[in-house]
């Protein structure tokens, strides 16, 4: 029987699975579903990967070389190829490979399945169904394959850090960028980002603005767009339209293993030291909320094996956690359940907001008496801000529900 | 056999609720409740030998008011009519108990044991694959521009070329009306009306174990929730005229209308993700029958006006066809001496054993599809020639990522690439 069985061979699941070595766990397998491991990163061309993890900055896929690297020196099994497409009747993964079908024992589940980009259908975006309409992650496989299926002038479904990846890709590509289109009234990447598309690229960054329909067959033609304040509707020629980011994580695992979700992130419900609703199943990285840079979904995983570890070597008894929920705008905090006084990854809490708040004040409570209240700089939606964990020592482990606020929005 | 499009089966039939109708709801008396009735039961054998996914699911009719439940009598009348007497009514608590989602303030539901979901990809294709493998020559990417009446027999201008024959068919469907005129006959109008239709995640199955149907009214059946064979749900579809044959849109207020449908017939289904939104025309015409006329002296048959019961009737039609062409003279003797074996289409469906449970590298994970099927679709009798032919016989790309993370090796496989 494996030790720990980590499901999903991307920077969460291979960071896991590194730590988990060195803490001295002898049988570790990563089972990754892709004939190469890494994860997203294997796609992303561009630098700023490893900064908090490694101490450097790498390429996407350096970064992901780099990651397979380290777990193949640190005596992991990295398997690919190979994926569980369920739970058999006693509980074990079942694992489809180009080996055949087996049926997976382990003392321990780390599931790190990661995220994805919610795609067209699921956004209900009306209209024809041609070709040419993608998510980023399709978009830089296409390139990296260098596909015929990419067009020449392209319109950018939203406007978060990985909207200016998806335009800085099609500017390699030599496509041309018609526009971000975003319903928000700001655009959600980085200071200056809009004035690098807009200066350095020539693509302007609509705001308040919904893609209302596709249009076109076999091929996009054009799509129209509303303007959310004015109500006017205009055509942009073009096509391909690629929808950008608004992340889902890929739970179907959890799920099928009668994981509890969160309804806020959809991931896996989990207590600071990352543990599931379902004894002996952990889970880390992307898969918890979409979506956090890989370096900070690989710090998820490493901070997971901790408590993998002592689930291991000392059969810590599986708590009952204090759930955690937020009011809107608040969309979801991570980790959103608390089961003692154990820090979350990295020492903090992730807060996300679906409005964009300027120094929010934030009140953490439990059956109506104050835990924490304090300020945050800003928030901004599809970024994390950062909630301290000072708070953990008061939490009433038989109390009730945890919750939090933001007051004075503007 | 000529097909105007890239593919066959790549029209309404790939696009509809993919139902298997008893045809208790038919008209009494049509040519269509016949051909129904026959066809389930044709199809019903012939599917589990070809390969084709087939599932019983059963269905209820649910009232959602007093005055739907009051049509219930005049339903059961005429299924009775129709010949099917299985069906029976069941009271509130019953429905509650077998569909514990339903939505709440049903009147009841008349159940409908028989009604079953089939796969509307494999149907046909089995269907081409089995006329290839007989001898028929497949054209696809053919559009007949003429008709030319010769005595006897036609003579027919394609875009790929002149072509003659001593009988004719016409299973043209959206537009048999305009080769039905083209062969000198004037006898129906298609009006295509659109029906859109939400394809539900597959974490959404469990939700539902029949199909639920809506007390159909004059003009619609209405919105229905069924499983489908490849284990989501659907909802839909809408009913709505539209001009042109090929306006295959969705539209904002019909998928609005759709989520209100099934928020309040399942609520729990419309917090599902949605994983597909597809658009099928359906070849409605001025009458309320099937348009299949046989003009034997002329050796032309008609096959048009064929409705959303199509699928189902789809083998009762070839029968009714083929005895009509045999008083039309036409001579058909089996090939070879013994019994006809039947093609055996890659099994898609999900009650049945799937390759990858089996093992094998699987490339699209979402729908479980192994690069191996990928390869035998691409060498199969009639190969795809665009990913959506692919996605029909294979059903890559079809799941909730929408090629997130195969699409672009998929797309390299089917240029002819490693990927």
């Amino acid at each position: 029987m494996t030790d720990v069985l980590v499901i999903g061979g991307g920077p969460a699941g291979l960071a896991c699975a590194i730590e988990l070595r060195r803490r001295g766990i002898s049988d570790v397998v990563v089972i990754d579903r892709e004939s190469r491991a890494g994860g997203i990163p294997r796609h992303c061309a561009h630098q700023g990967f490893g900064v908090r993890d490694l101490h450097r900055m790498l390429s996407g896929p350096s970064y992901a070389r780099r990651y397979v690297e380290l777990a193949r020196r640190a005596g992991v099994d990295v398997r690919v190829e190979a994926m569980v497409t369920g739970w058999s009747s006693a509980g074990l993964p079942e694992v489809t490979s180009p080996e055949g079908r087996e049926h997976l024992r382990a003392a321990a589940i780390v599931l790190a399945t990661g995220c994805r980009e919610r795609p067209r259908p699921a956004r209900l975006v009306p209209g024809s169904r041609p070709e040419g309409v993608f998510t980023t992650g399709l978009l830089q496989q296409l390139v990296e394959l260098q596909s015929p299926a990419i067009g020449t002038r392209a319109v950018i479904v939203g406007a978060e850090h990985v909207s200016f990846s998806a335009l800085l890709t099609l500017a390699h590509a030599g496509v041309e960028v018609a526009g971000m289109a975003t319903t928000l009234a700001w655009h959600q990447s980085v200071p200056g980002a809009g004035a690098v598309a807009r200066l350095r690229y020539r693509v302007p960054v609509w705001t308040r603005t919904e893609l209302t329909e596709i249009r076109g067959l076999p091929r996009v033609e054009e799509v129209e767009v509303r303007d959310l304040d004015g109500g006017r509707t205009r055509a942009v020629p073009c096509d391909t339209v690629v929808f950008t980011g608004d992340w889902i994580p890929d739970h179907e695992l959890a799920v099928l293993a009668g994981l509890e979700l969160d309804p806020g992130t959809r991931g896996p419900r989990i207590d600071a030291a990352l543990r599931t609703s379902r004894k002996g199943f952990f889970a880390a990285g992307n898969l918890l909320q979409g979506a956090e840079p890989a370096d900070v979904a690989a710090l998820s995983g490493r901070h997971a094996a901790a408590a993998v570890t002592r689930w291991l070597n000392e059969g810590d008894p599986w708590p009952t956690p204090v759930r955690i929920v937020c009011s809107a705008p608040l969309q979801w905090i991570s980790p959103n359940a608390v089961d003692g006084t154990g820090l979350p990854p990295r020492g903090h809490f992730a807060l996300r907001s679906s409005a964009f708040l300027r120094r929010p004040t934030l009140e953490i409570r439990q059956d109506g008496a104050l835990l924490w209240r304090g300020r945050l700089r800003r928030l901004v939606p599809g970024r994390s801000g950062h909630v301290p964990a000072t708070w953990l020592a008061r939490v009433n482990l038989g109390g009730g529900g945890i919750s939090v606020s933001a007051g004075n929005l503007h | 056999m000529l097909e105007a499009a890239p593919d066959v089966g790549a029209g309404t039939s790939k696009a509809n609720t993919a139902l298997l109708h008893t045809g208790f709801d038919a008209k009494p008396g049509t040519l269509e409740s016949r051909l129904v009735r026959r066809g389930y039961e044709l199809l019903s054998s012939y599917a589990p030998q070809s390969g084709i996914p087939l599932e019983r699911t059963g269905a209820l009719l649910v009232a959602w008011s007093p005055e739907q439940r009051a049509a219930f009598p005049a339903i059961i009348a005429k299924a009775h009519a129709n010949g099917y007497t299985p069906i029976r009514q069941v009271e509130v608590e019953e429905l509650y108990r077998r569909e514990p989602q339903l939505g709440s303030g049903a009147h009841g539901a008349l159940e409908v044991p028989d009604e079953g979901i089939v796969c509307p990809f494999t149907t046909p294709l089995a269907f081409a694959t089995e006329a290839v493998l007989g001898g028929c020559e497949l054209r696809r990417n053919t559009r007949v521009t003429g008709v030319e009446r010769l005595n006897p027999g036609f003579r027919l201008q394609t875009t790929t070329g002149p072509l003659s024959a001593r009988f004719l068919v016409n299973a043209a469907g959206l537009w048999s009306d305009e080769l039905d005129r083209l062969a000198g006959h004037d006898e129906f109008t298609i009006t295509p009306r659109r029906g859109e239709l939400i394809v539900f995640d597959k974490l959404s199955r469990p939700l539902l174990k029949h199909i639920v149907l809506a007390v159909p009214t004059e003009t619609t059946k209405g919105v229905l929730v069924s499983p489908t064979v490849f284990g989501n749900l659907i909802l839909g579809p809408t009913a709505e005229n539209v001009e042109r044959k090929d306006d295959t849109s969705s539209t904002a207020h019909g998928l609005a209308y759709l989520r209100a449908e099934g928020e309040r017939v399942l609520p729990e289904l419309v917090r599902h993700e949605v994983t597909a939104i597809y658009v099928g025309l359906r070849a409605a015409t001025e009458h309320s029958d099937y348009q299949l006329r046989i003009h034997e002296r002329e050796g032309y048959v008609c096959v048009g006006g064929i409705r959303s019961t199509g699928l189902t009737a789809s083998l009762a039609i070839a029968e009714h066809v083929r005895e009509g062409l045999g008083r039309a003279g036409l001579r058909l003797e089996p090939k070879e001496p013994g019994p006809r074996r039947p093609v055996v289409m890659p099994n898609i469906g999900e009650l049945s054993p799937r390759p990858y449970e089996q093992g094998g590298r699987i490339v699209c994970f979402c729908e479980r599809v192994t690069l191996q099927e990928i390869e035998d679709a691409l060498y199969s009798t009639i190969p795809p020639v665009d990913l959506d032919g692919l996605r029909r016989r294979t059903r890559v790309l079809m799941g909730r990522c929408q090629g997130f993370y195969c699409g672009a090796r998929v797309a390299a496989l089917l240029r002819g690439g490693s990927g």
